[in-house]
């Protein structure tokens, strides 16, 4: 083998917007992907001067310690509507939200529900990992039926415990969704599919054309008791045939952007 | 020196009005004044009430047990508020909404056929006018100028129609003689 | 300007916006809409942000976000609202940022009446969130008084960085009297040092109630205390009326203070030296005029719409030196002059006693009443 003195090419580099904190996140858990995604696309949009996140309460608490611009911390379940109020006195901000399911779906779900129906120019970034992380692993409104959870420990019983609520599904019905799509960060593939419905959702607030929620299918192996790899798998085997990927609303304004 | 009127009927007799009205009026006269109604579920449809006080200082209670003066408007706030008249204060009756006598004798009581002018006037719906014309001819509080006035002034620009007609009613109210014995 | 005939309700909500209200994020609720239901046609009109929140928790934390901005922004509720409200209201002192509360309190508890009361001044005084936090309290009891807390609740909130509550009850709300209604202000154009903007180049800010590390917590709580002394040195109001020969003193805020007024008039023309203190600040709480009080008078006398809320403050202050005694009405009863006349009466010709608790007696006379 010949080494040349050819540079070597860069083709992997921290977004400048994700700051250089540790992580905190557990080995194997894609909010760090996500996290990341973020940072990309708002670098790419040349919006991160330009952004005010909201953080919720879960295990993205710390979110606004990663990137490397302005943040609020929500209560938990209310950050839609803290985004609310900041998109309505800054509207040539961009905003967005970053929470997790027990946040989004079950404390919060009159918030998302309100902001979403009024059609409210913020982002959303849904992580779904079926159960409660933050709190050691909860049965969550997402833990799909049967699955084990320190707080439905035979499994969830669907009869007792309720089912799953589809989110992506349930906002979609609203008039002021704009775009509403659901991916999955468990391979290489899907995370370009997620970056790129990032971008859309980010693109659709810049454009001022509605609501937009990505809601993205994320490990939990430290709860789920399973190793990474596994983690990745079991989102394939048993989350997708309950979340389905796709897109739940497009409107048409959004059907006509290119990204 | 300091007045209170409390003003009773059904929603839709023009109770909260003629209320308004005399605070209006106290208003432009320079006095203190508060209006406050009854408000709620009981706003919509069954009885309506408000208290005016008028008075040269600063008013303390807007709430008041024993007024100087009533206007009931109807047989259920005759029933409430008769009693509660303060002695030698006003009472000021609708004679065509109401089938009994006062039997209060130590207060002015002026029973008033309101309905029945306001028809020949032209319309039932200036009776509340009528009453409030009896209330000023038999109480030193306003006066008939005064209310006139700041009709022409605060009524809403789509109810100036209704101005000379409401002017009337206040003027035939307030000349109206009273029949009933008067105050022991 | 010259006055005019205006609500309460009405007058709160178009004094802030001349105050130079930029947003406004509310939920109705009886006796307090005609205040939202003014705003929502004048802040559209004037381009400003107005929304109707699905809940009063997403009012609340609207107003936490917009906060956050350093925009001058309100809400406004009455007593059950402003309870499903108390989760913001804490995250908001937390987050040492400034915003503006109305509560036109109502009969309760739980879902109670409509009728004016005062049985929200422990959760409003005395904190309803979780945590070591204030809130600077004005408790007005006239429209125009309305109107001018108004604009100073404002100036407070953003001087101190604290929530300041006006306090009223649906009987200010719903009345009708004159008012001054103070001039437009231009909109506010500084961004404050710490308001989140977006970085655009400069330093990144974050804002938040969050300090998992408790000494540093403690600090921040310390921060917050040493405010409070500084708005208790500061910012107390009151207003007094025949205090100057007073042997005996009747002490009431809002509504109740105002009623207690014309009882004190009428106690006054009978020869009986009464005088009344109404607080204006209901936190900061006027102990220095009532310690002075303390020391001069025979007896003190406490007037509420509620169980004698209030009435544990004056008792803090007066520390069992003087008989205070207490009269109250409850559950959206609103107390006539002449109750309160009687009670001045029994206060003057009764056995006056520092013994036992006040409460007590009150409510054994109470019951003798309405039974």
């Amino acid at each position: 083998m010949v080494l040349t003195d050819t540079p070597a090419k860069l083709v992997y580099e921290r977004p400048e917007a994700l700051g250089t904190t540790v992580t905190h996140y557990c080995p194997g858990c894609t909010h760090g992907v996500a996290h990341r995604l973020v940072a990309e696309v708002l670098e790419e949009m040349s919006e991160v001067g330009n952004t005010i996140g909201v953080a919720s309460v879960g295990c993205s608490v710390f979110a606004y310690n990663y990137f490397d611009f302005d943040f609020v911390e929500a209560a938990h379940g209310r950050a839609p509507a803290m985004a609310t109020g900041i998109k309505r006195v800054l509207p040539d901000k961009t905003v967005f939200t970053y929470q997790g399911d027990g946040d989004l779906a079950s404390i919060g779900m009159g918030e998302i529900v309100g902001a979403a129906s009024r059609g409210e120019l913020i982002t959303v970034v849904f992580i779904n990992n079926a159960n409660y992380g933050m709190t050691g692993g909860q049965m969550a409104p997402t833990t799909l039926p049967g699955q084990k959870t320190t707080s439905s420990p035979t499994g969830r019983d669907v009869k007792r415990q309720g089912y799953p609520i589809q989110t992506a599904e349930l906002l979609s019905t609203l008039e002021g969704s704009a775009y509403i799509v659901r991916r999955s960060l468990h391979n290489s593939r899907e995370i370009r599919r997620a970056k790129k419905a990032i971008r859309t959702a980010f693109e659709v607030q810049k454009k001022g054309l509605g609501f937009a929620l990505v809601e993205l299918l994320s490990t939990c192996p430290t709860n789920w008791h399973l190793t990474p790899v596994e983690a990745r798998d079991w989102i394939e085997e048993r989350m997708m045939p309950v979340f389905p990927l796709g897109d739940y609303k497009i409107s048409s304004a959004v059907a006509d952007l290119k990204v | 020196m300091q007045k209170e009127v409390i003003i009773s009927g059904f929603g839709g007799q023009g109770v909260l009005f003629i209320g308004k009205l005399l605070a209006y009026t106290g208003l432009d006269e320079d006095k203190e004044v508060t209006w406050i109604p009854s408000y709620g579920p009981e706003m919509r449809g069954g009885t309506a009430n408000c208290t005016v006080v008028v008075s040269d200082e600063e008013i303390g209670s807007p709430f008041v047990k024993n007024p100087t003066a009533v206007i009931a408007m109807n047989l259920p706030s005759l029933d409430k508020y008769e009693d509660m008249v303060k002695p030698g204060g006003v009472l000021v009756v609708n004679a065509s909404m109401v089938n009994r006598s006062v039997k209060r004798d130590d207060i002015k009581v002026v029973s008033i056929p309101a309905n029945d002018i306001a028809e020949e006037l032209g319309s039932t719906r200036s009776a509340n006018m009528v009453m409030l014309g009896a209330l000023l001819g038999n109480l030193e509080l306003l006066s008939l100028d005064a209310v006139e006035k700041a009709l022409e002034k605060h009524m809403p620009q789509r109810q100036q129609k209704f101005l000379e007609g409401n002017k009337q009613a206040l003027r035939r109210g307030a000349a109206y003689e009273v029949s009933e014995p008067v105050m022991a | 300007m010259a006055k005019e005939l205006i609500k309460g309700n009405t007058a709160v909500a178009e004094a802030a916006l001349r105050a130079g209200l930029e947003a406004y994020f509310g939920y109705p609720i009886t006796p307090q809409t005609e205040l939202l239901e003014h705003l929502s046609a004048r802040m559209p009109e004037l381009g400003r942000p107005f929304v109707q929140a699905e809940s009063e928790l997403g009012a609340i934390n609207m107003v936490y976000g917009a906060a956050c901005t350093g925009k001058r922004v309100m809400t406004s509720s009455s007593s059950p609202g402003v309870s499903l409200m108390m989760e913001g209201l804490s995250y908001i002192a937390g987050t040492e940022i400034p915003a503006v509360l109305v509560d036109v309190v109502r009969g309760g508890p739980g879902l109670g009446n409509i009728a004016p009361a005062q049985g929200d001044y422990n959760q409003i005084v005395h904190g309803g969130g979780h945590g070591d936090y204030h809130m600077i309290v004005l408790a007005p009891a006239s429209v125009q008084e309305a109107v001018d807390m108004t604009g100073l609740a404002f100036d407070l909130a953003e001087k101190y960085r604290y929530i300041v509550t006006i306090l009223l009850d649906g009987s200010i709300g719903q009345m009708m009297e004159p008012a001054e209604l103070p001039p437009m202000q231009p909109l506010k154009t500084d961004v404050p040092d710490w308001a989140v903007r977006g970085t655009n180049g400069g330093e990144k800010r974050v804002l938040t109630s969050i300090n998992l590390d408790p000494p540093a917590q403690e600090v921040m709580n310390l921060r917050l205390m040493k405010r409070w002394q500084e708005i208790e040195q500061n910012e107390v109001r009151y207003k007094e009326y025949f205090l100057d020969d007073a042997e005996y003193v009747v002490v009431g805020f809002g509504t109740a203070g105002r009623i207690a007024l014309s009882a004190v008039r009428a106690a006054r023309e009978k020869g009986i030296k009464v005088g009344l203190l109404r607080p204006i600040t209901v936190a900061p709480f006027p102990k220095d005029i009532l310690e002075e009080l303390t020391g001069k008078v025979k007896a003190f006398l406490v007037v509420e719409m509620n169980s004698g809320m209030m009435l544990e403050d004056v008792r803090l202050v007066v520390r069992g030196r003087k008989p205070v005694e207490f009269f109250g009405r409850m559950g959206g009863v609103v107390p006539f002059p002449d109750e309160i006349l009687t009670e001045i009466n029994q206060l003057v010709e009764g056995l006056l006693t520092t013994e036992g608790h006040p409460r007590d007696r009150w409510l054994a006379r109470l019951e003798k009443t309405i039974g």
